[in-house]
């Protein structure tokens, strides 16, 4: 590995962790969208900048671009408040002007200078190495690495400074304005990290891969735990992840690197989507199909309580009684033996003491409603868990 | 190149009126979708599909090795379905919401797009130039084929539309009621979504991946501000879609360096922001105004509600009372004196005033509101 792979990692690396903190809190407080509008509408930012200073490393661009990001969002909350669109239309109308006045007044002024829309939205992480940061000759290591590591400071200490505010007003808006902490400055507070941040990797790694790293670990991790810090830790894992693999794979396959970091960051979502132990599709599939059996064996338990007549209970009545399909009042009849809740004689279905016992509560619990009636049963069933 | 220029190329150059036909039936075609999307909250459902079909193109591209278009769009309709169902599955199945899936698909389908693009470059084979135009769109590159490509599938969804129009319009509106009169509202679902991603598919070449969404977007935003009829929105949707795009493939042709597609994006966003100002009921301007003259009725009617509490203590209620017993507080100017004496509801006798009949009785009822003013 020579120097300038390491340099690259390690840039990715550190954009992935500081793309990750704002992030989690986009998700949690449903406005991941603005990380893709903000992506998008820092290009006139940049523009404005580039003409004002004419240097292209100018903090300037930096900083207009951050304005304008912000600006943004101050745009999309007007466009909401006048209540004329709802909330994702404002910022579906607000962000592609913005970018189409930022590659309009590229294509009419700045044709001969590098600076190029693809480059905004793709970036080039192969590059960022050669770019030196040079104070009286000395080399102080690529000028991204620094500027990154500026931007993962500052979002740390706030991070760790208002840890609790950023918690409680994500969680309960209206607690945290009661307890005093201004929703306003917390908002606008996360808005302006989320654009510095933004502005500070595009260069690095393009506008798009800035969406990905910032929605991808934390919707990952999101599905896996509820508890914030855990998410939050999470979600830099798997930002750092598919930063040094996707590296590896752009390495493989001679491509784009942003290109493959976002493909491994969606292949790490897909699987934890499919396979989450609660929350992933298979476990939530194969929840649905326990609980549709479940219900199906509470009905055929509660028909049994009602009647007592022979021919109500007899096994072939029951496909045409409860309108069953054969396969499905197979499986709820083995499931119900299985758990001794009915005895088979000559055909005809009794309930045993403790099949009737469980059809009490079960009863009580749909009258009353009340958890504590089925404590005991909770744990042979997965109906009555969640 | 002058706007007059312009008009009289369009009657002769063919490349011009090409692609002025092609960008006004793609703003057509979008601004009726864009409505059901507006009106269904999938916003950005645009956004995201239009990022999604990129991969689309670039398998299809490593698969078959040509360039057509219409190859590669099939591709991309493929990817934005996988990746408008994906969405779907996820905000039904976890509790990720909404726009969490939406910006993980926009970004991951288009990272993986990206991830494909620059491997095709880096192949030996010369063909794959080009496939970038999808990126940003290139209206130049539109043919006569694609125009008519475009045109015979905006009447194929136009049809659709008249035919599915009642199911459509109740699955707008009240789909648990669609759902009790017995309509399959998965497959209305599932008619309507795929007709946005081929919507979505059709622009890409146009306008490119980047401002699909607002070509989507901003016609059907344009239009809901002026009326509340769906038919009257749709078609008023198609209307600013069309005109954007001629005027944008206009104003970009007649001058240098302009890429259509921005161009294009602006002109329909100049069609929000005049909507959103100017709108007879619900725009800015006019809200101000109500806004402004509620607050003076207001004022007026303080004082005319203190001047009955007086009125009626007397037996004559036109009994004259002197100026000097109203105040500010009451909302009481000159101004708002005269104005009364011009509604005929007071007589002003020098520093004097006295109420009308007239004034007494609309006095008498003014929190009253089943009385209609008839003023």
């Amino acid at each position: 590995m020579t120097s300038a792979q390491l340099e690259i990692q390690l840039i990715a690396s550190l954009v992935a962790i500081a793309c990750a903190i704002p992030g989690t809190f986009l998700v949690l407080r449903k406005m991941a969208l603005i990380s893709d509008a903000i992506s998008h509408s820092i290009l006139p930012g940049l523009v404005i900048g580039f003409f004002i200073t004419h240097d292209l490393g100018s903090p300037l661009l930096i900083i207009m671009a951050a304005l304008s990001g912000v600006v943004t969002v101050i745009l999309v909350e007007f466009i909401q408040k006048t209540r004329l669109v709802k909330e994702d239309t404002a910022i579906g109308l607000v962000f592609p002007a913005l970018f189409s006045i930022g590659v309009i007044l590229i294509s009419k002024n700045a044709n001969d200078v590098h600076l190029d829309t693809d480059v905004v939205l793709l970036g080039e992480l192969a590059f960022a190495p050669f770019d030196r940061l040079l104070i009286d000759g000395m080399d102080f290591g690529p000028t991204s690495l620094w500027t990154i590591g500026v931007i993962l400071l500052i979002t740390l200490s706030l991070l760790f400074a208002f840890f609790k505010e950023l918690k409680i007003s994500t969680f309960d808006a209206g607690l945290a304005t009661a307890l005093g902490f201004s929703p306003v400055v917390l908002h606008y507070g996360l808005m302006s990290v989320a654009s510095v941040t933004t502005v500070g990797a595009f260069d690095a790694v393009g506008a798009i891969l800035v969406v990905a790293l910032m929605i991808a670990p934390a919707a990952t991790a999101y599905l896996l735990t509820d508890n914030l810090k855990k998410m939050l830790l999470l979600s830099v894992f798997f930002g750092v992840f598919s930063a040094i693999a996707g590296y590896w794979l752009a390495h493989w396959l001679d491509a784009s690197i942003s290109g493959s970091m976002t493909t491994v960051l969606g292949m790490v979502f897909l699987l934890v989507y499919l396979f989450a132990p609660k929350r992933g599709l298979i476990s939530v599939l194969y929840r649905n199909k326990q609980q549709q059996i479940e219900v199906s064996l509470l009905t055929f338990l509660l028909h049994l309580n009602n009647h007592w007549e022979e021919k109500e209970r007899h096994i072939n009545h029951l496909n045409e009684h409860i309108n069953w399909q054969k396969v499905r009042s197979k499986s709820v009849v083995d499931l119900a033996l299985r758990n001794n809740m009915i005895t088979i004689e000559k055909d005809i279905i009794s309930l045993t003491d403790k099949g009737k016992n469980f059809t009490d509560k079960a009863i009580d619990y749909i009258i009353t409603n009340d958890d504590s009636k089925i404590e005991s049963i909770k744990e042979d069933f997965f109906l009555f868990r969640g | 190149m002058s706007f007059t220029e312009y008009f009289e190329l369009l009657f002769n150059d063919y490349t011009l009126r090409t692609i002025s036909l092609g960008t006004a039936i793609l703003g057509a075609i979008c601004g009726m979708l864009g409505s059901f999307a507006v009106l269904r909250k999938q916003s950005l459902l645009g956004d995201a599909i239009s990022h999604a079909a990129l991969p689309g193109i670039a398998i299809a591209f490593l698969i078959t090795g040509t360039k057509e278009t219409n190859v590669l769009l099939i591709g991309a309709l493929i990817s934005g379905l996988i990746g408008a169902f994906w969405i779907r599955g996820i905000t039904k199945r976890t509790h990720l919401k909404s726009d969490t899936a939406l910006g993980l698909i926009l970004s991951i389908f288009f990272g993986f797009g990206m991830l494909l693009l620059t491997y095709i470059q880096k192949q030996p084979n010369a063909n794959q130039s080009g496939l970038d135009k999808f990126l940003f769109g290139q209206a130049a590159t539109l043919l006569a084929r694609d125009v008519w490509f475009m045109a015979s599938v905006t009447l194929v969804c136009l049809m659709v539309l008249l035919l599915f129009w009642k199911e459509f319009k109740i699955m707008l509106f009240d789909i648990d009621y669609a759902k009790t009169l017995g309509f399959n509202v998965k497959t209305i679902d599932l008619l309507i979504t795929s007709f946005i991603v081929l919507a979505i598919v059709l622009g890409l070449q146009t306008v490119g991946v980047v401002l699909m969404s607002a070509m989507l977007l901003a016609p059907a935003a344009a239009a809901r501000q002026w009326t509340n009829s769906l038919g009257i929105m749709v078609v008023l949707a198609a209307i600013f879609g069309a005109t954007s795009g001629v005027v944008g493939t206009a104003i970009s042709a007649s001058q240098n360096n302009l890429s259509t597609g921005p161009v294009i994006v602006l002109v329909a966003a100049t069609f929000v922001v005049f909507s959103f100002v100017f709108s007879p009921s619900r725009g800015l301007l006019f809200r101000q105004l109500r806004f402004i003259k509620n607050r003076k009725d207001l004022q007026l009617h303080k004082t005319l509600a203190f001047m009955f509490d007086i009125a009626k203590s007397h037996e004559n209620i036109s009994h004259p009372h002197a100026v000097r017993i109203l105040n500010n507080f009451h909302g009481y100017t000159r101004k708002s004196l005269s104005k009364l004496e011009d509604k005929e509801y007071i007589r002003v006798d020098g520093l004097m005033w006295a109420m009308t009949e007239k004034g007494f009785h609309f006095a008498a009822n003014l929190y009253n509101q089943q009385v209609k003013e008839n003023d």
